[in-house]
């Protein structure tokens, strides 16, 4: 059936249109296990986007409706606390592997020219990752989400000169109110997965264009034709599909087993309940702010903190352009800032959680 | 001897091929099917419990006679219907024809829709038009100072 497929298009497209897909080899090394995180995240990103279109269909963005709609959707739908709680665990998932997938790419130094676009991408993909997840969380209009929201749009306030807009402009008003779940909505289902639609298809362009990396261990030998390979069609992406289809499974366990809580409805004159905690790939944010004094040398310690992350996440999507000799001692340095990096997100991220 | 063996064979694969293709076909479809069922039955909205409540449609001087009223029931809109001789009359007020909302027209008498100009009598029959069925009527009883309206024994 491939063949004849594949005989179907090149009638009509002519020879070389399609042949990359038929003709891409994958390398095939101790790393290669790594190949397939992006595929899992974009899979967890397309059940985002079938689980969202779905959820669209009964939720109403307003906060008189909000929490009543999502508790509709999980008591009254059919099949709605799945497709709601698939939603929610698919988003954490996705978080976990497009680190892991980021995480991976750094160490193994996949960023390396000509692929420093493809770390870029991947970067603003990640942060738009976030964005989805920040503005989600609060759509279900409930306590939880409507004090996270409120911390997490205060920190903007501390971005200097532009800080006030930029709160107003999130907030759509002084204060965390219906106008800012509207707001969060458009955001959610209209202006970042138009974003995210260029920069995927930008990334994946670019994955395709230059094939896969491999570790600059291996690059000497893959020059030489030494490394064995296989073909993406049909060796690798069967693989892709089995995960993607292991992934379906425990995602419906997921949500089957541990359901997604919806908790109390948001009451902007309640007082804000103890162990509020924002989402885990937030925490190691949350609990150094916290660790932060209120005054670092002349600048506010919120400030200060909110600075420090804006230029290490400008600097974590500059890598490629940092670290312009990956093999030599610059690049074992850049390699330990990762571990550390790494370290610390770890170790900041028990702390919250447990604190 | 030796051909016939590696025919045998041949034969045998086949078969295993064929029993393998099933198995995997077979399991490819449940599954197919377990990912779209639960999809389908989401879209499908939960009805929303029509209300077999009495509903109360005006209050008891609300109308004079020979006028009416559009009344809340369940989801969709009733007419309460104050005949000249004082008695109350209440109809589904949707058209059976194509949804419209009807009225009732104090001159003539009857229950007009605007849309296709369907005519029905106080009784919800049929004068003209194109209307297929008659309107659905239903039961009204006066509750003190409350005009309530039920569908009745309607099952």
């Amino acid at each position: 059936m491939m063949e004849a497929l594949r005989n179907w298009m090149k009638a009509r497209f002519g020879e070389g249109v399609l042949d990359w897909l038929w003709h891409k080899q994958v390398p095939r090394h101790r790393h290669t296990i790594w190949y397939y995180l992006g595929g899992m995240t974009l899979f967890l990103f397309v059940v985002q986007v079938v689980t969202g279109i779905l959820l669209l269909l009964y939720y109403r963005p307003s906060p008189g409706e909000a929490f009543e709609s999502v508790q509709f959707i999980m008591t009254k739908v059919q099949f709605g606390w799945l497709i709601r709680g698939i939603h929610s665990w698919s988003a954490n998932l996705l978080i976990c592997t497009a680190m892991l997938h980021m995480f991976s790419t750094f160490f193994l130094k996949a960023y390396r020219t000509p692929r420093e676009l493809t770390w870029v991408t991947g970067c603003l993909l990640f942060f738009l990752f976030l964005g989805f997840g920040f503005s989600g969380y609060l759509l279900p209009w409930n306590e939880l989400a409507f004090f996270a929201t409120k911390v997490g749009t205060q920190m903007m306030a501390a971005v200097p000169l532009i800080g006030n807009w930029l709160l107003t402009f999130f907030r759509g008003g002084e204060e965390v109110t219906g106008a800012t779940l509207t707001r969060f909505f458009g955001f959610h289902v209209a202006i970042f997965p138009l974003l995210t639609t260029g920069v995927l298809a930008a990334h994946l362009f670019l994955v395709q264009y230059f094939g896969m990396s491999v570790p600059p261990s291996y690059q000497k030998a893959y020059d030489k034709g030494e490394v064995p390979t296989y073909a993406f069609v049909p060796n690798f992406l069967l693989r892709d599909i089995l995960g993607w289809y292991l992934a379906l499974g425990v995602l419906a366990a997921l949500a089957a087993l541990f359901p997604w809580e919806l908790g109390v409805k948001a009451d902007a004159f309640a007082p804000t309940p103890a162990g509020i905690k924002p989402e885990w790939y937030f925490l190691f944010l949350f609990q150094t702010l916290k660790l932060i004094p209120g005054k670092v040398l002349f600048i506010e310690g919120e400030q200060f903190g909110v600075l420090a992350f804006g230029l290490g996440a400008l600097l974590w999507m500059l890598v490629p352009f940092l670290d312009r000799r990956p093999e030599g001692p610059l690049g074992r340095w850049v390699a330990v800032v990762g571990g550390v990096i790494v370290a610390y997100i770890l170790v900041m991220t028990v702390w919250g959680w447990r604190g | 001897m030796g051909e016939s063996a590696s025919e045998h064979t041949q034969k045998d694969t086949r078969g295993r091929r064929k029993l393998l293709g099933f198995l995997f076909g077979s399991g490819v479809t449940a599954s197919l099917i377990s990912f779209f069922y639960p999809i389908l039955r989401f879209v499908l909205p939960p009805l929303s419990g029509e209300l077999d409540a009495d509903t109360v449609a005006a209050k008891a001087n609300e109308l004079a006679p020979n006028t009416s009223k559009i009344f809340r029931m369940g989801n969709r809109p009733g007419l309460l219907v104050r005949l000249a001789d004082g008695s109350y009359r209440a109809y589904e007020a949707v058209c059976t024809h194509l949804n419209c909302t009807v009225q009732y027209r104090d001159r003539e008498h009857d229950i007009w829709c605007a849309c296709h100009n369907g005519v029905y009598n106080l009784n919800g029959g049929v004068v003209s038009g194109p209307p297929p069925r008659p309107l659905e009527q239903f039961e009204v009883h006066i509750r003190g100072q409350e005009i309530v309206v039920s569908r009745g024994s309607r099952t």
